[in-house]
């Protein structure tokens, strides 16, 4: 029973300690500060295990005091947040082995990792937050954790990414609480809840109600990226590779879209959300940011920044995801949180690889690479044909989910936007794989290193393997119990039954 | 027991200040440290005590009022008596290290520091207008004279300025106080309440209320009364900026604000309420704005003041007419706000001390890239930093959830620009100077890090900050304890 209430704790301070430990060791204790960073790693990821299972049986995990008068901090696993915790805890640990490769002989990683862990540790309480108010916590306590990682390099550059970054972030922040504080005047503390808490509410309510989902979502899109609120994220690109992976994949802009998720089902509620009609205009934003993110990655020039786009367009899948007023659109949706994690991070690995091994950060510079680096190659196809949506990997397994889903929903219109984004990413991936793969390789890279047998250090090759090895599984194996399909249809058939 | 904790309390300060007089600085700090134990017992004390059994009021030497001196020991009190042993022990160990003992006027350190604390304390738990006085200018006095320890004329010069500004609010206040006891009869808080309850207020009370606000609103620094603070603060010994900033301006407000919540409801008005509270927002403007021009760190830290000041002034409109639910939630963010900005801006003065000490320069450029270090007091200086900017979960962010909740309860939605945009701000500043130390530049590339007790203590006091957000509720509970109305007169 005691372990009931203290698995989530655990799961959150294991990255906790972590950050204190690495932030206390000297800069040169780089063996014990890498064993103390991929030990908590493996332990969470054994916490968050054991609580996949306990939650899939129907166990209840869950911690909360009173923090202020009035409100509750609350830790409570369900099975939404132990989607969330799981992408963390497997993201951190991967992201973790790259960064040790990628800073190798860098300054200042103490505070790299120091950060890098609280960050995780942000997205952890983001994932078992267990009401706004303890969402809201954390998610703030994320902005200021990944800054110091956004302005890592210390270059003007960088110091200018970090302050774009910043003026975005906190003020979603601020419209967030904004909206926190008008939600608890209006309805007290609403602990998140399968089914939602409005769903048969007062008529007087209304246009209050819309008004806080307004500012709700205007507040968690500035992180999701949600057009117009996506200016920081290109910018931010100057970070390290691994901490542009880890923003794009499972901190940041997850965090925004996961946000939503957690308002739409389980403060709102999907059917009160629908009546008040809020859901159609999100709909339509979700669709226009998946069209404007791919049709922007069109014209860039740095592989970063286009996958910064995609991104952006990415994320919207989810948004629309929910929106679709149905269970199977909505498993679509939430299974792309994992998927896109996934394929995004495998992206953001290869673009790194090229980086650290040949120098490479333009697309023009690409040519031929496929031949000097074939397996960082092979997972930038994958990684790619995933994010196109073509089977049998995961980004289809999401984009079929979600087509059939509008088709029940009776939302056929969501079919065409499917439809041209995927052909936009083919417009703008098939390119970059026609140069990897099928052009001739300069004379000389940019700026290249050798390390021994393998193309690139061990630390760099392994980690962008295995996730591009997950993101095949994650398509093949969708129907197995445990695959994120699986594990989003539980989701959706607990929020749709509560 | 209670009996010996409230004269180990109010004595040991008097007696320690006459003790250290007589001895040089390295005597004094000896001295000193065993006095600061007392008086962090005592105090713990005396907050577990009333925690358990809840107020009541105190005759000094067994005399009631109207003859003897009328304690009022109540659990804000006692709250506000526990943060001063707090900050001050905090920074007495901290200018014991930080002070240079060599320079023979800096012996008048101790006994100044010891007359401030026996000052803030009457304040505290003082609970007759007169006695009160008496305490500030205790207070005024020693804090005037711990900004001249600066040495430099610059720092003869803004204390000075202090003094002028002091000795001025003093007499608006005591301006007020008379015509208060022309009106009433009465020195006793707790008295003229009573009366007033009873009777309607007799004409050009009102007048003696606004004189007695202004004057102590000129004591706090409220815009547009505030010059003489930046000046002061910033050219003070680091230990000595954070004892003003954390307490010796609370407890000019203290006095204000206890006046406001007995009288504000029959002599105050809508109007009075909303200009004090709009001058408080324009404090919070115009001080993060100011704060963020700043060259030096430490002005950077004394303007933060100036805003952070401000929000302290909404209590004026958020408790008047208003329902008692939403006017409890906004006394007890008030209370977070000033216990949390106490602790924070503690740390920030002496983590910024710090950092001055180890870059050898006062300048924010000076900062470049010092983060390369990993020094300790940039660390407190960032966790004192994210409760100044209100984000969770220090104590600053409850204070602010509690005054947006009473904003928005009371229907005076403006409020709520105000405490949103004041955190926008005042993340501006501070991350100004984060900015600065991620800056790769080859010019830094010494770095002192100062002695680890020096830098030890700002972390805790930040930490405490960032602690008081999770258990903010724990700390309230002890405010609105049932207090024993037995002695009142």
């Amino acid at each position: 029973m005691m372990l009931s209430v203290w698995l989530p704790v655990l799961a959150l301070m294991t990255s906790l300690l972590a950050a204190v430990v690495i932030f206390a060791l000297p800069e040169q204790g780089y063996r014990l500060r890498t064993a103390v960073n991929l030990g908590a790693a493996l332990v969470k990821l054994g916490l968050v295990v054991v609580m996949v299972w306990g939650v899939f049986r129907g166990v209840d995990y869950g911690v909360s005091f009173t923090m202020a008068p009035g409100v509750a901090f609350v830790l409570k696993a369900d099975a939404l947040s132990m989607m969330f915790a799981g992408l963390s805890a497997v993201l951190w640990l991967l992201t973790t082995v790259y960064a040790v490769g990628y800073l190798e002989d860098s300054p200042n990683r103490s505070r790299f990792f120091g950060f890098f862990s609280l960050c995780v540790a942000s997205t952890m309480g983001i994932a078992l937050a267990g009401n706004l108010f303890t969402f809201f916590l954390f998610y703030e306590m994320l902005t200021l954790s990944t800054y110091p990682l956004v302005v890592h390099r210390g270059t003007e550059q960088a110091l200018k990414a970090g302050r774009t970054y910043l003026i975005y972030t906190l003020t979603g922040g601020a419209v967030l609480l904004l909206a926190i504080a008008w939600l608890q005047g209006v309805a007290g503390d609403l602990p998140f809840r399968e089914g939602g808490h409005f769903t048969e509410n007062d008529p007087a309510l209304h246009t209050s109600l819309i008004g806080i989902f307004v500012l709700l979502v205007a507040g968690l899109g500035v992180k999701a990226a949600v057009f117009p609120l996506h200016g920081w994220l290109p910018q931010a690109m100057v970070a390290p590779a691994p901490v542009s992976a880890l923003l794009h994949a499972v901190a940041v802009v997850k965090a925004g879209a996961f946000g939503i998720v957690r308002v739409v089902y389980n403060i709102y509620g999907v059917e009160a959300s629908s009546v008040l009609g809020v859901l159609e205009p999100l709909a339509w934003l979700a669709a226009f940011t998946i069209l404007y993110g791919s049709v922007r990655a069109l014209w860039q020039v740095d592989l970063k920044r286009l996958l910064a786009f995609s991104t952006v367009s990415q994320v919207s899948y989810i948004i629309l995801g929910i929106c679709l007023f149905g269970p199977v659109g909505a498993a679509g949706g939430l299974v792309h949180l994992l998927h896109q994690g996934i394929m995004k991070i495998t992206l953001f690995f290869c673009a790194g690889n090229y980086a650290e091994t040949l120098g490479i950060h333009r697309l023009d510079e690409m040519d031929g690479a496929g031949r000097r680096m074939p397996a960082t190659s092979f997972a930038f196809t994958v990684g790619a044909f995933g994010m196109i949506g073509a089977p049998p990997l995961a980004g289809f397994i999401t984009k079929w989910t979600m087509g059939t889903g509008a088709l029940d929903a009776g939302m056929d219109w969501v079919i065409a936007v499917l439809v041209l984004s995927s052909l936009l990413n083919a417009a703008y991936f098939l390119p970059i794989l026609h140069r990897l793969w099928f052009r001739d390789p300069p004379r000389q890279w940019p700026h290249e290193r050798r390390w021994g047998r393998l193309e690139t250090s061990a630390w760099l090759y392994w980690p962008t393997l295995v996730t591009a090895v997950v993101t095949i599984l994650a398509g093949v194996l969708a129907s197995l119990p445990f695959s994120p399909l699986s594990w989003a249809e539980l989701i959706v058939l607990r929020e749709y039954s509560p | 027991m209670t009996l010996w904790l409230m004269a180990g309390l109010l004595f040991t300060p008097l007696a320690w200040a006459v003790l250290t007089l007589l001895t040089d600085f390295r005597w004094g700090r000896w001295v000193t440290s065993f006095g600061i134990l007392v008086q962090v017992l005592v105090s713990l004390g005396l907050w577990l005590t009333i925690a358990r059994d809840g107020g009541f009021y105190y005759g000094l030497g067994g005399w009631d009022a109207p003859l003897g001196i009328e304690l009022r020991v109540d659990g804000l009190a006692v709250t506000f008596v526990l943060l001063t042993a707090v900050v001050a022990s905090a920074c007495g160990w901290h200018a014991g290290v930080y002070i240079d003992p060599d320079k023979a006027w800096h012996r008048y350190f101790w006994p100044l520091f010891w007359f401030l604390w026996s000052g803030l304390n009457a304040v505290w738990l003082g609970g007759d207008l007169f006695n009160l006085y008496v305490g500030l200018e205790l207070i005024s006095l020693s804090a005037v004279g711990l900004v001249a320890l600066g040495g430099k004329a610059a720092a003869l010069r803004a204390s000075l300025r202090y003094l002028l500004a002091a000795l001025l609010g003093s007499l608006a206040y005591l301006l007020g106080v008379a015509l208060l006891y022309g009106q009433f009869g009465s020195l006793s808080i707790a008295g003229v309440a009573t009366l007033l309850a009873d009777n309607p207020a007799p004409a050009g009370s009102g007048l003696a209320l606004a004189l007695m606000v202004t004057g102590l609103s000129l004591k706090t620094a409220l815009f547009p009364l505030h010059q003489w603070l930046p000046p002061a603060h910033g050219i003070a010994k680091s230990p000595v900026s954070a004892l003003l900033s954390a307490l010796v301006v609370k407890a000019s407000f203290y006095i204000a604000a206890r006046l406001w919540l007995e009288f504000g409801a029959t002599i105050g008005s809508f109007a009075a309420a909303q200009l004090v509270g709009l001058l408080g927002s324009a404090a919070v403007v115009w001080g993060s704005w100011l704060a963020f021009r700043q060259q030096q760190l430490k002005q950077v830290v004394a303007y933060s003041s100036v805003a952070q000041i401000g929000y302290l002034f909404l209590l004026f409109p958020l408790t008047y007419s208003v329902s008692e639910a939403v006017s409890l939630q906004a006394q007890q963010g008030i209370t977070l706000q000033v216990i949390s900005h106490g602790l924070a801006k503690a740390a920030m003065f002496l983590a910024a001390g710090n950092l001055i000490l180890s870059v050898g320069s006062g300048r924010i450029e000076a900062l470049a890239g010092v983060s390369r270090f990993l020094p300790f007091s940039l660390f407190s200086f960032g966790l004192a930093g994210v409760s100044l900017m209100s984000l969770p979960p220090t104590g600053g962010f409850t204070a602010k959830w509690l005054l947006l909740q009473a904003s928005l309860g009371s229907g005076q939605w403006w409020w709520v620009a105000v405490l949103l945009a004041g955190g926008l701000l005042s993340a501006a500043y501070v991350f100004r100077i984060y900015r600065a130390s991620f800056l790769e530049r080859p010019e830094t590339d010494r770095f002192y890090h100062p002695p680890r007790s020096l830098e030890v203590i700002p972390l805790i006091l930040a930490l405490l900050s960032l602690g008081l957000g999770l258990a903010s509720e724990q700390v309230l509970s002890v405010m609105a304890l049932p207090f024993e109305e037995a002695g009142a007169p």
